[in-house]
């Protein structure tokens, strides 16, 4: 079947639905490069006009990848919950849009619906709205998850610490992390990016961080950014494991690519969860979300795993990944992959929305690592742009890096300061347990300990 | 109204220093109210308008080619990709890694010497900054280790990708192609060369067939240390008869043999 529509007597068709997905995406380069961008303004406007009138009930009958070759479309398909999609499983796309921007949608009808939506749903309808509309009901949305804090709680702004350092140190990372510390950030996790891959090197970094915490009584959580089989060695070796890390994305051939698929994923949140690493947290419930994913459009194409799939289509297949593991944390790398998927600070912003929203909406405690590389057509004026508007979205926490420079990574952030002038200027606080920490003894004692950095190292 | 105060920058005295004496990164950094004093903003501001322009410069390849010719002592081959701008270069890495028409002519022309042991590729990458400073000083410490070394004529490549010198290598019948290119400016390294090295290049290689030495720049790895690790990588390939992750195997079982 094709989907058709006609704009001042001309006739524009589509041939399957993951053609008319990608005609219908506002424009960015990673389309353009795969070659299934819509050719003109006008082509793009049809496919949104085909789009909007599509019933919602047609994502059921037609994959956008073949069921039988892609692990990622079997977990969409044989996970969706056909109650929580009864209420809306009469409305077309974009009736959708103006339901969840009605008065109706509430907070809680909103997240009764997310497993019953998929993740090509949730992408169709984001294509079809302005930046205002992912903000105004992404905001709407609350996905709140608990370790040894609580993240995403109304009115409150988590940070991620990211310390890393060119060369591993643990002096140097240690030095990051208690500057960030000062400044407020390390709510949502203590998490180092390693420059190698090594077990030893993984165990030694959350064994440095472990006995931090521990010292200074810091409601935090801890990650090494190794690959996932490189964190499990750690586990079994006896490694302080909190949260368990892996970059996804949304096909099963794009995740080979990153070395992972979901039974390695399932293996790695079993064994995470039985560590029991988690408090009790300022609620009252145990904490038990382990899991912390990192995506980002585009990733599916640079490993040529893309299927002739729009870029942010295939972002939200990362998102049913990524619940399937009730993560603590999950945050798209939205700059990070370069000019080729998304050339500027315009394509970047609305791309940083659309992957919050979508998240959201599908259930997920959405982050955002706000960030640009150098050959990208962006600078700091657009990362403050996302930043605000992510922070009036509602973003659950976005990255602290010590002046938003990632000296190992070598592409720009956000900052500590970053996340203060979000929580200033929107009156957000951190997460509960750890703003209480602030107030207390153990920060004060972070604080004087402060001018000699080097005793903060294990001996 | 009552005069104003000049705001603290530096809430724990001497700690800034104690911080950065432990890590490259942007810690300890001035404060006023929660945001980042003047001094360090302009700092920022300055490293990225360096990276900026790394990444915009257009390489004067007629003078880097004069240059790298009176090294050589020799003819340098000019080439171009098939991206005809900066702008079309950075959104299509797909045409920064073949020649355009002119350029594959060019080749086809030349190659009718026969085969070579090596082709040495300067390409401006993501910086030609990193280009006009290191790869003359570059070939300056490594062609003298190369004597007994077959060599293409070099080659000067405009707009390309690493993966141009798969198609540069294979026209001229090299059994290696060493690529020189302009890494992507880190904030804090806008110059920073890298060099590749191919076992018989031809299209469809992979970056796993690769070895590549980074970081060469004045505050990393000088002209000199990097020409050294070229050889032994170059020796050690032409040995094994292959470059990549299966080199790095082979080179890791003879050291612990």
């Amino acid at each position: 079947m094709t989907f058709a529509h006609s704009i001042s007597s001309r006739r524009y068709s589509f041939g399957s639905l993951r053609e008319l997905l990608a005609k219908a995406t506002p424009l960015r380069s990673g389309d353009v490069l795969a070659a299934i961008a819509a050719e003109s303004a006008e082509e793009r406007v049809a496919a949104q006009f085909a789009l909007a009138d599509l019933p919602l009930a047609r994502f059921l009958e037609e994959q956008v990848v073949p069921y039988e070759e892609d692990e990622v479309t079997r977990l969409i398909v044989d996970t969706h919950d056909a109650d929580a999609f009864a209420p809306v499983r009469s409305l077309t796309v974009g009736e959708l849009r103006d339901w969840l921007l009605s008065d109706e949608a509430t907070p809680e009808r909103l997240a009764g619906l997310a497993a019953g939506l998929t993740p090509e749903m949730v992408a169709g309808v984001s294509k079809l709205m302005r930046v205002q509309d992912l903000i105004a009901a992404g905001a709407k949305i609350r996905v709140v998850t608990r370790f040894r804090t609580t993240v995403g709680l109304s009115g409150r702004l988590s940070a991620r610490l990211q310390p890393n350092h060119p060369t591993d140190s643990p002096a140097g990372i240690a030095a990051s992390i208690l500057d960030g510390l000062l400044l407020g950030s390390g709510d949502a996790v203590i998490g180092i990016n390693p420059a190698g891959d090594g077990v030893e090197v993984t165990a030694q970094l959350l064994r440095m961080i472990d006995a931090l915490r521990e010292r200074f009584s810091i409601p935090a959580q801890s990650c090494v950014l190794a690959h996932i089989t490189t964190q499990m060695a750690a586990l079994n070796r006896g490694a302080p494991i909190d949260l368990l890390f892996q970059s996804i994305a949304g096909t099963e051939a794009a995740n080979r690519s990153f070395g992972v698929n979901l039974s390695l994923l399932g293996e790695a949140y079993e064994a995470g969860r039985a560590l029991q690493r988690g408090a009790l947290c300022a609620d009252g419930q145990m904490g038990g979300n382990v899991m912390y994913f990192e995506t980002g459009q585009g990733s599916a194409l640079s490993a040529n795993a893309h299927h002739d799939v729009d870029q942010q289509t295939l972002e939200a297949r990362a998102y049913a990944v990524a619940r399937r593991f009730q993560p603590m944390l999950v945050n798209t790398v939205v700059g990070f992959i370069g000019p080729e998927y998304l050339y500027d600070g315009k394509q970047i912003l609305r791309a940083g929305l659309e992957d919050h929203f979508c998240g959201k909406l599908l259930g997920l405690p959405m982050g955002c690592d706000v960030c640009y590389t150098n050959h990208a057509e962006a600078d700091q004026d657009d990362m403050d742009t996302l930043l605000t508007l992510l922070g009036v979205a509602g973003v659950n926490y976005i990255m602290g890096v010590p002046g938003a420079d990632d000296v190992m990574l070598n592409y720009q952030s956000t900052s500590f300061h970053d996340a203060l002038y979000l929580r200033r200027v929107l009156g957000l606080r951190p997460a509960p347990e750890f703003e209480a920490w602030m107030e207390g003894d153990g920060f004060g004692r972070l604080a004087l300990e402060a001018c000699h950095p080097e005793r903060l190292l294990p001996a | 109204m009552s005069g104003i105060t000049r705001p603290i920058i530096e809430p724990i005295a001497g700690l800034a220093a104690r911080l950065r004496a432990l890590t490259p990164a942007r810690v300890g950094l001035g404060r006023t109210g929660v945001s980042v004093a003047t001094h360090d903003l302009l700092d920022f501001q300055r490293c990225h308008a360096l990276a900026r322009d790394a990444v915009h410069a257009q390489l004067d390849a007629a003078s880097l080619a004069r240059t790298l010719g009176a090294i050589a002592g020799g003819s340098i081959l000019r080439l171009h990709s098939a991206a005809q701008d900066r702008a079309t270069f950075l959104q299509r890495p797909d045409l920064g890694r073949r020649l355009n028409e002119a350029s594959r002519k060019l080749l086809e022309e030349r190659a009718r010497g026969g085969s070579c042991d090596l082709a040495l590729i300067v390409a401006d990458g993501l910086s030609a900054l990193a280009v006009e400073r290191h790869a003359a000083p570059l070939l300056e410490e490594l062609l003298p280790r190369l004597r007994d070394w077959k060599l293409a004529p070099v080659c000067v490549a405009e707009q390309g990708r690493v993966a141009i010198g798969d198609e540069i290598g294979a026209a001229l019948h090299a059994q290696i192609a060493v690529v020189l290119i302009g890494e992507r400016p880190g904030l804090s390294s806008p110059d920073s060369l890298g060099a590749y090295i191919t076992w018989e290049p031809r299209h469809g290689r992979t970056d796993a067939e690769r070895n590549c030495i980074s970081n060469i720049r004045g505050e990393g790895l000088s002209s000199v240390q990097a020409a050294a690790q070229l050889e032994v990588i170059l020796c050690a390939a032409r040995r094994l008869r292959l470059t990549g992750v299966a080199l790095n195997k082979e080179a890791r079982l003879l050291q612990e043999g």
